[in-house]
């Protein structure tokens, strides 16, 4: 390459150095603050805003000097994809450190064990157990309505399903995926409403499980396809009706990506506000039963402590206490369900 | 090897070699199946039910409500229906439906794009996989919590832009601000924005990685810079996928509830400013109004609902559309 | 006990396409009988409609007979489940079940037709392994999966798992076109043996192979692509390898075949 160096139509352009990027990030952000700082310009999200415009003009203006415009369009497509991803990180970021960093100020064992029984809404004290029972019971038996019909479904539209009713089922599936949470929770509202019966955790489960139902169908139905061809005929041809070559060949063989799939689908419904705001309606006592009176439940419990409190600092200090231990169970949940997943990935051997 | 163990004994069978079962004549599908097909098509048809129910028993209650509205459901200003003349229509919630769904979607459509394309294209490997993997779990937080850092953390940092609007666009009057609150349709359209922003990214780097190599070595072969190959390669191999991707997207903008609750301060009229609070969403009136909602008043909030369950509905339905569309095209030269 | 299969007038379907078209023909018992033909000729559709497995695969149907013995695979009241009991089945990728060691694969087609003893199992499960040749090599790891043995030992191992169903019937659809030579061998070698047991046929692209093993050959051919495949002739494995009675089976043999 050397000896072709200053011939015209060399294979050597001029290139801004390596470190070019970080040496106009550092000036944009240098720029920035002083301009921040000149103008009292408060906010800091200004300050970033101003900060990456600055990088992604000065990189471009740069590089359209050194490089030529087509080098120039790139670094520019390069810088904004970066400044995008930045950007986004900023929020989400701060969403987890501030639940985290608020959260732990009232975390104990005693929030853990205790109920808001005898403390008013805008007083410190009390805790979250009535709140963990309620969700636990609820998502339970969510789970133990939607998980088996939906394995069920899956079952049908992957080894039986074929013409008219595993089209329309396939469809509505579908559709059922995108009703929102509230819709779901207003229809089993309307069948209160209709029977004349009045909240509980029960009503709260039936419209969480119409939201994990679709949910379950979709991924046990990815699952089941996954199995090869080749096991069913090998149980076939062995001689072993179909119905055992399903529950003893192609569940098993897919029994860990069906875990990871109703696993995911409860941390969704587990978070679920809206239909238990609507259904269940909150308690600050301890209602052990499902089936009688209304109950709490931990997102429901943030929302109230949000909503009812008045601003009450002890309030919001609790109401974040409960968002962490929320996205904790949603959290480990879904780590444990990937990780199942990876653990009982079918081991093919070859 | 070992062979001459082998005897000619035959081994417990099973049962008598018989082709045909003793009993029945037409036994071409034994019990275990029957019930056990039974079990998983009732399945399949309790699903259909249950769709058809939640049509059926919404649509009931709610024309039920709306044959007792004095007002016009659809373009009246107001949502009262405690009295004995009620009074309610959808139009402001509506706009505010629409309006926060937009915002949302401006956003975080081509930023879940730009994030999209880093992790593919642009991140080194080793960073990728990781911060795939984080966005993949913060898809998962609730969006209570959402809402909880929207209505305590976002809402206070809006100021500074809120002012900024204000001071430089806000003679147009979509950006005017009176300097009360943040608690307005465009810090709603953000935070929608935020929380919808990794399922878009999710779905849109699936899109990204399934282009073919070949399409971007062609493209690199030409000569093409990392932004050109993009261009050439990557984007129309992803539109529609980045389509159905946002529509998703959409849809959960449209039906959020609790994350508009937290933070908007509803009233009932439309606003031309994005910046001053007011207005409110079908999910989120659902959500306030709900507790001081007599039977009445909650046929009302039904009503709301089925409108928002049709809209999610023809929204859902054109992703798949979409997504149907572009099954018939992948594949063929990849 | 192994059982003699008669065919007539047997036609197959995958939905409207007729895939192959009045076959006739007889399958000795205790003896191997190779199906050779070109691709799409129809040679593995119809050895799966000897054990119904045909029917499996979405809009498959059969028409004409298939006399195992003297009852008719495909008579009113047949039930297809014990049909596949009575002629195993083995296939050209080797399929042992993932999820189970290589005991329980081998055990798997007992097992899952209703409970045995330990006892019992055990000595199926060494026989057939025998009986496959594998014993030796998998003899200290029965407990270890099924999938964790190399191509050619699954593929026996796949074997064993058929025959300890005691099946009258083998059927095995190019058995050795996914592994190397040396397993191959083994397997064809297995063949012999297993013929004095049960009445095998074999599905093979390789000519070689059918001449090493079988004692009957049949030539499968189809007019065109689209049109259904037929049988050409069957014979001694001798005679058609030698003195064909029809040229499109001596163009095949030779080569010739365009």
């Amino acid at each position: 390459m050397s000896t072709v160096v200053q011939h015209p139509g060399s294979l050597k352009g001029a290139r801004l150095p390596k470190w070019s990027p970080w040496a106009i990030a550092g000036g944009s952000v240098a720029v920035s603050v002083g301009l921040g700082l000149a103008a009292g310009i408060e906010s800091r999200i200004q300050w970033g805003l101003i900060a990456s415009l600055l990088f992604v003009l000065g990189t471009y203006v740069l590089a359209a000097r050194v490089e030529g415009r087509r080098q120039a369009k790139d670094r520019i497509a390069t810088s904004l994809v970066w400044v995008a991803f930045l950007l986004a990180v900023v929020p989400l970021f701060s969403l987890v450190w501030s639940t985290v960093e608020r959260g732990v100020k009232v975390l104990d064992v005693y929030f853990l064990t205790h109920s808001m029984g005898v403390v008013g809404d805008s007083e410190p004290g009390g805790g979250i157990y009535h709140a963990i029972i309620g969700t636990l019971e609820q998502v339970g038996i969510a789970t133990l309505i939607a998980a088996p019909i939906g394995v069920l479904t899956a079952i049908y539209l992957v080894e039986y399903g074929r013409g008219a009713l595993a089209r329309a089922v396939t469809f509505f599936v579908d559709v059922m995926t995108g009703i929102p949470s509230i819709v779901a929770g207003l229809f089993i509202l309307s069948l209160l409403l209709i029977l004349d019966m009045s909240f509980s955790g029960f009503a709260g489960a039936l419209a969480l499980a119409i939201l994990m139902m679709p949910v379950v169908v979709r991924s046990t139905e990815e699952m089941l396809k996954l199995v090869p061809n080749e096991l069913r005929e090998a149980s076939l041809a062995l001689g072993v009706p179909k119905w055992r070559t399903i529950l003893k060949v192609v569940l098993p063989t897919a029994v860990g990506g069906i875990t990871t799939g109703v696993m995911l689908a409860v941390a969704r419904i587990a978070g679920e506000t809206a239909p238990v705001l609507l259904l269940v309606f909150g308690n600050p006592f301890i209602n052990n039963n499902p089936f009688d009176g209304a109950q709490a439940s931990l997102p429901l419990y943030i929302y109230q402590q949000y909503a009812n409190s008045a601003g009450s600092e002890a309030a919001y200090d609790r109401a974040w206490a409960a968002a962490l231990t929320l996205i904790a169970f949603v959290m480990i949940l879904n780590l444990a369900a990937r990780g199942i997943a990876r653990w009982k990935a079918p081991k093919t051997g070859r | 090897m070992d062979t001459t163990q082998i005897t000619d004994a035959p081994p417990p069978s099973p049962r008598p070699p018989v082709l045909v079962p003793g009993r029945a004549a037409r036994a071409a599908t034994r019990p275990g199946d029957r019930v056990f097909l039974g079990l998983a098509r009732g399945s399949g048809i309790f699903l259909l039910l249950v769709m058809a129910a939640i049509a059926v028993f919404l649509t009931w209650r709610a024309a039920a409500a709306i044959s007792e509205d004095e007002g016009n459901f659809l373009t009246t200003f107001e949502w009262n229906t405690a009295g004995t003349e009620p009074v309610f229509g959808i139009a402001v919630l509506a706009y505010g439906t629409v309006v926060s769904s937009v915002i949302a979607m401006l956003i975080a459509v081509p930023i879940a794009v730009a994030i999209a394309l880093f992790l593919t294209h642009y991140a080194p490997r080793r960073l990728s996989g990781p911060i795939a993997y984080v966005i993949d779990l913060l898809a998962a937080v609730p969006s209570i919590v959402y809402g909880l850092w929207g209505a305590l953390i976002l809402v206070p940092h809006m100021n500074g832009l809120f002012g900024w609007l204000d001071d430089y666009l806000g003679w147009t009057g979509v950006f005017d601000w009176e300097g009360g609150p943040a608690r307005s349709m465009l810090t709603v359209g953000i935070l929608l924005a935020v929380m919808i922003l990794p399922i878009i990214t999710n779905v849109s780097r699936e899109v990204f990685r399934q282009v073919p190599r070949m399409h971007e070595e062609a493209a690199l072969a030409l000569g093409a810079t990392r932004w050109e190959v993009i261009r050439m390669a990557v984007l129309p191999f992803g539109r529609s996928g980045v389509i159905s991707a946002s529509m998703l997207g959409l849809g959960r903008a449209l039906g959020e509830t609790m994350a508009v609750a937290t933070v908007l301060s509803p009233d009932f009229l439309i606003h031309g400013s994005l910046l001053n609070p007011g207005g409110g969403t079908f999910a989120q009136n659902i959500a306030s109004k709900f507790g001081e909602a007599d039977e009445f008043g909650r046929d009302a909030l039904i009503a709301s609902g089925l409108v928002l369950f049709v809209i999610t509905l023809l929204v859902n339905g054109a992703a798949r559309a979409i997504i149907a569309r572009r099954k018939e095209y992948s594949g063929a030269n990849a | 006990m192994a059982k003699r299969i008669d065919v007539s007038g047997l036609s197959a379907y995958y939905g409207p396409f007729r895939a192959i078209e009045d076959i006739s023909m007889t399958v000795e018992p205790r003896s191997v009988t190779a199906f050779i033909g070109p691709s799409g000729c129809g040679k593995s559709t119809f050895l799966r409609t000897l054990n119904r497995m045909h029917e499996v695969t979405p809009g498959g149907r059969v028409e004409g007979k298939v006399m195992l013995d003297a009852e008719d695979l495909y008579g009113t009241g047949v039930d297809p489940v014990t049909v596949r009991r009575e002629v195993g089945m083995v296939f050209q990728r080797p399929n042992p079940f993932p999820t189970m060691s290589v005991y329980d694969n081998v055990a798997a087609g007992l097992r899952l037709n209703g409970s045995y003893k330990k006892s019992q199992l055990d000595d199926v499960v060494e026989k057939s392994l025998r009986g496959a040749n594998l014993w030796n090599e998998v003899k200290d790891r029965l407990n270890k999966p099924g999938s964790g043995l190399s191509g050619g030992q699954q593929q026996r191992l796949c074997i064993a798992r058929a025959i300890a169903v005691e099946p009258k019937v083998l059927l095995m659809d190019e058995p050795c076109s996914a592994l190397d030579p040396i397993s191959t061998l083994a397997i064809e070698d297995l063949i012999g043996e297993l013929k004095q047991r049960f009445t095998i046929v074999i599905v093979t692209h390789n000519m070689q192979q059918a001449a090493r093993v079988s004692d009957r050959t049949a030539f499968f051919n189809l007019a065109a692509v689209g049109q259904p495949g037929r049988l050409i002739e069957i014979d001694d494995t001798e005679r058609i390898f030698s003195n064909p009675s029809v040229q499109a089976t001596e163009d095949y043999i030779s080569g010739r075949f365009g």
